[in-house]
């Protein structure tokens, strides 16, 4: 590990001045991820600004959304009461990702930005454009079983590893950060990129801009949703394929949906072609396996890993075929 | 004979269980010594080639570097016979992830950055990693590990084959695999006055003492080698590997300070050894009846180009079935890769997947049930030699699960029984491993004036609760309580003892300990008083008469069951029953342990180990417990292990099988085979992955 200076923010303020001074620099949250990326040189910051005491650690009720401090740990997120009834396929989600010990540690705003786990890119020793652009990728004619099938580039055909993302996604969740020129707030859906030509790039986020919270606009049907994840064993592994699904279905007929994938792409994957299929249409599995279909149409696997679309298809269909038993 | 007291057999609490518990145990990294020098690994970062230069300017200039080990400047070895161990002798790089050097520091975290500014230079050559069948190149070993014949053949296989009523031809693969005991590998090295003391992760002491003393040149007596505890070795730990030779390196340069190196996990997927990948053609011919006519077990596997290791895998082919024409063959593929080694059960544990499979396979195929097809092809002597066995029990452990597991009232048709989402199979599967013996284990006990008796081997305990179990058989052959028995291990300064290897520990060095103690009776029998001076008796493992008379091995049967999700195509592993036949069992408690250990690890190699191989760099891609999986809690069920009454008086004197092993294996194919009666879908590549269910 390269030596790195510590520093403890008094405030965001001071916190955000810091790392825009300070190319090199990083917010240090749980520090679940880059502690470890830090060990293995691939993260290499001059400085770490820590940021863990600065933001709310709270769920807050408001009116038209649930607000969810940057530093609220995992396990508080998916254990808060608000959260399991109004929004079960988030609490699902995280505590479908890690152990219980990471999510102790890990933060809501830590698990956003979290990097993926492509082992070309956590191994300094391989080409990898994400980690040292123009190096070239490993992975497309490597070892792929967890990659992408839908958005990559020929540059990056990484995944985004975040569970809770994919049900934020879904949800519709805008994230509020603070950054060198001001607050704003970004749609969840549009913080992570699609690798394209920058694949070093993970999100819109400037250096030195600040997660502080998250917002998950009031839904009320979300209350029935549920988040499946797949994955090469039972638990304390990364997603192959997971979904996130909240059904508004009456009299047969789907009124509006939610759906969002995981594991299948550079970004938390918000399912709108699906959705649109869906929406107004019959409640029934055909119709599931059509929309399924439509947001998989663009698929391009890799030769390892063309097994996520009929798991993915499959998956889509179950998960909204069980929220309709569930309804009735 | 032991005096048949209750200890034997009893479940009794591991008698260091506590110290580990309070983290007083020592492992090997914790021995406290003076002001170490910690040694970090530089790493080949090519496949094969040379090393045209090592830049060590901006690693040298950073704080706390004592100094750069290279081939420039280290010790010359005596012997450079073992190439997997002379290590820095020439610029020559034979695999990626070969150790080229070592970065010395006063911290392990100032090493290991200094390890990543050193800037090796090559000229690689184009390397080989790939491993398949079809090569023009395959090699015939001498012989395969454990000494065993490369090839045998019986009858009339291709004859037998062509006129059989039923015929199985089928290919089964098993890809590499790595051990990954809990404790890394570690070694502290100490050089003073021209001995050398190693504090080392080892299944045997004296093993890594005489394999070091070759290396330097030294008398074995001048190296002293202590590992109280080791926490886990699965075979990686048996013999020693090239760290341990750069450890004592390192110690040679800083002498009289020590070297401490702690392998990282990624580490260990180059340097310590793995299973080899198989891929085990499978010919079966039966009459209709269901009577195996002939059995051929055609293996490639792979080696290193620079020193060869030959797994046995269709050894246990030979003992298993009865059949009149019978062939098993061997043939090694030579790679540019890093040297496989023992990892649990070598040979039975790739072995047993493919000829366990086959043998569900060919017992469908006859319209038999899976035991009933295992029952009528039992031989009454060793299929290979001829020889009886010293006691064979699989039928009875298959009886015996089939009736605890309730195996009377399945459905033998595939995919007939659905839970839900889940389509539920069973499945059977044989175990079977050798009964070993190794030389050389000697053992002393001294009575001592207070009443105790103090016994001195040099055997390991690598988690299996050899402290315990070898107390209990010190304690049941002097007649004496378990508390008036001080137990001394893994020291070379006591007696000779040889490794944790093979499943033969605790029956090696039992059997030493059971002859010094028949010893010590004779010199002084239990009633009389011990006199002041003390008596002392050394024993020795004796030579057992019925060795090459006999055929002496473990059985047992597997049963389980299998969930497959029909969606998502999830393995899911509820329910896991062994019952085995292993002569004594020594401690239930912790042989219980071993047993459920063996087949939790045959479900990881059931459901999840694959080291995945890079072709284009040669290295495993996936080297950590992120990427490389062994099961969590979460994909563990049921699992039972017991076994029946077996009384096999020919073994050694304690009427004991080993255990370490057997448990591992058939597991694998259990889980195939439930998986086959789930899905209807046969499974012949490990791992069992969720894709191979999907459609």
């Amino acid at each position: 590990m390269k030596p790195f200076r510590y520093q403890l923010a008094p405030d965001v303020g001071t916190a955000v001045s810091t790392l825009a001074a300070t190319p090199n620099a990083a917010f240090l949250a749980g520090g679940t991820n880059l502690v470890d990326l830090m060990k293995l040189e691939v993260e290499q910051p001059d400085v770490l600004v820590d940021v863990r005491q600065l933001t709310s650690d709270r769920v807050e009720q408001h009116p038209e959304f649930v607000r969810i401090g940057a530093a609220v740990t995992n396990s508080t997120l998916a254990a808060d009461p608000v959260i399991r009834e109004r929004f079960p396929m988030l609490s699902q989600a995280v505590l479908a990702g890690a152990s219980g010990q990471l999510r102790n540690l890990a933060t809501a705003g830590g698990n956003l930005l979290q990097r993926t786990r492509c082992a070309y890119f956590q191994d300094v020793t391989t080409p990898c454009n994400k980690r040292d652009p123009g190096t070239g990728c490993s992975a497309r004619d490597g070892f792929h079983r967890e990659h992408a099938i839908l958005g990559a580039s020929d540059m990056c055909a990484a995944t985004h590893p975040s569970d809770m993302a994919v049900a934020m996604v879904a949800l519709d969740a805008v994230v509020n950060t603070q950054g060198p020129h001001g607050q704003r707030a970004i749609p969840l859906v549009g913080l992570h990129r699609l690798p394209g030509n920058e694949p070093e790039r993970d999100t819109v986020l400037e250096h030195g801009e600040l997660i502080t919270s998250i917002d998950i606009p009031s839904l009320g049907f979300a209350a029935n949703s549920q988040y499946r994840k797949a994955r090469d064993r039972a638990s304390y592994a990364f997603a192959l394929v997971s979904v996130a699904a909240a059904l508004d279905a009456v009299d047969g007929e789907v009124r509006d949906v939610r759906l969002a994938l995981g594991g299948i792409a550079h970004k938390p994957w918000r399912a709108t072609r699906a959705e649109a299929v869906l929406r107004g249409g019959a409640a029934t599995k055909e119709k599931f396996r059509e929309a399924a279909a439509a947001e998989l149409a663009d698929a391009r696997p890799l030769p390892g890993n063309e097994f996520k679309i009929p798991l993915a298809l499959n998956m889509i269909a179950g998960i909204l075929t069980e929220l309709l038993e569930v309804r009735r | 004979m032991t005096v048949a007291t209750p200890l034997i057999g009893a479940p009794i609490d591991r008698i260091e269980g506590a110290e580990k518990v309070r983290g007083a145990a020592l492992y090997a990294a914790e021995h406290p010594v003076d002001q170490p020098v910690y040694v970090f690994p530089l790493q080949s970062q090519i496949a094969l080639g040379r090393i045209t230069g090592i830049d060590t300017t901006e690693a040298m200039a950073e704080q706390g570097v004592v100094g750069v080990l290279t081939h420039e400047n280290a010790p010359r070895l005596a012997s450079t016979q073992d190439a997997e161990l002379a290590i820095l002798q020439s610029p020559e790089v034979a695999f990626r992830g070969q150790f080229i050097g070592g970065v010395l520091a006063e911290t392990a975290e100032a090493a290991r950055r200094a390890a990543s500014l050193v800037r090796p230079s090559y000229e690689p050559r184009e390397h080989d990693v790939s491993f398949h069948a079809a090569r023009a190149d395959l090699v015939k070993p001498d012989e395969v590990n454990g000494g065993f014949q490369t090839d045998t053949t019986d009858g009339d296989v291709d004859g037998a084959l062509a006129s059989a009523a039923v015929v199985l031809d089928a290919t089964y693969t098993t890809p590499q695999e790595h051990n990954n005991p809990l404790e890394p590998h570690a070694t502290i090295a100490i050089w003073s006055d021209n001995e050398l003391t190693l504090y080392d992760s080892t299944q045997g002491v004296h093993w890594v003492r005489d394999s070091i003393a070759a290396l330097f040149g030294m008398e074995p007596q001048r190296i002293h080698v202590v590992c109280p505890h080791t926490g886990g070795g699965f075979g990686s730990k048996g013999l020693p590997h090239a760290h341990v030779v750069l450890a004592a390196m390192a110690a040679q340069l800083v002498a009289p300070r020590p070297a401490k190196l702690v392998l990282t996990r990624q580490q260990m997927f180059s340097v310590v050894g793995y299973r080899t990948g198989t891929i085990q053609r499978i010919r079966m011919g039966s009459e209709a009846s269901g009577r195996l006519t002939a059995i051929s077990h055609d293996v490639v596997e792979q080696t290193s180009r620079i020193k060869e290791f030959a797994e046995q895998t269709a050894v246990p082919t030979r003992v298993m079935y009865a059949a009149p024409n019978r062939r098993t063959t061997h043939r090694l593929v030579e790679l540019d890769v890093p040297v496989p080694s023992w990892m649990r059960a070598p040979g039975e544990a790739p072995g047993m997947f493919g000829l366990e499979v086959a043998m569900d396979e060919m017992a469908i195929a006859c319209g038999l049930d899976p035991v009933e097809f295992r029952i009528r092809n039992e031989p009454e002597t060793d299929p290979e030699t001829g020889r009886p066995f010293s006691s064979r029990n699989l039928v009875a452990c298959l009886r015996e699960g089939a009736q605890r597991f309730g195996w009377a009232e399945r459905d033998p048709a595939p995919r007939a029984h659905r839970d839900g989402p889940w389509l539920v199979g069973t499945g059977v599967a044989a175990s079977t491993y050798p009964v070993y013996s190794m030389p050389g284990s000697r053992a002393t006990i001294q009575a001592r004036p207070d009443g105790r008796y103090r016994v001195l081997i040099g055997a390991a305990d690598i988690g299996t609760g050899a402290w315990t179990a070898l107390t209990q058989i010190a304690a049941d052959a002097l007649d004496v309580e378990m508390s008036e028995v001080v137990l001394s291990i893994g020291d070379t300064d006591l007696p000779y003892a040889s490794g944790a290897g093979g499943s033969t520990g605790i029956l090696c060095w039992g059997s030493a300990i059971v002859d010094a103690a028949r010893r010590l009776r004779a010199e002084l029998p239990n009633s009389s008083p011990i006199p002041d001076e003390g008596v002392e008796v050394t024993g020795a493992i004796p030579d057992n008469p019925y060795a090459g008379q006999m055929s002496m091995h473990s059985f047992g049967a597997q049963f389980a069951e299998v969930r497959v999700h029909t969606s998502t195509g999830e393995v899911r592993v509820p329910r896991l029953l062994g019952i085995f036949a292993v002569g004594r069992m020594i401690n239930a408690k912790t042989g219980r342990s071993q047993l459920i250990g063996g087949m939790t690890m045959g479900l990881s190699m059931a459901l999840h180990e694959h080291s995945v191989v890079d072709p284009r760099f040669g290295h495993v891609v996936n080297h950590d417990f992120a990427g490389y999986h062994i099961p969590a809690n979460a994909d563990i069920g049921s699992i039972e292990a017991d076994w029946i009454d077996e009384h096999d008086p020919y073994v050694n004197p304690m009427g004991a099988k080993g255990i370490g092993e057997l448990g591992i294996v058939g597991t694998a194919a259990v889980i195939a085979n439930a998986a086959h009666h789930a899905t209807g879908i046969r499974v012949r590549d490990l791992p069992i992955t969720l894709d191979r269910f999907l459609t």
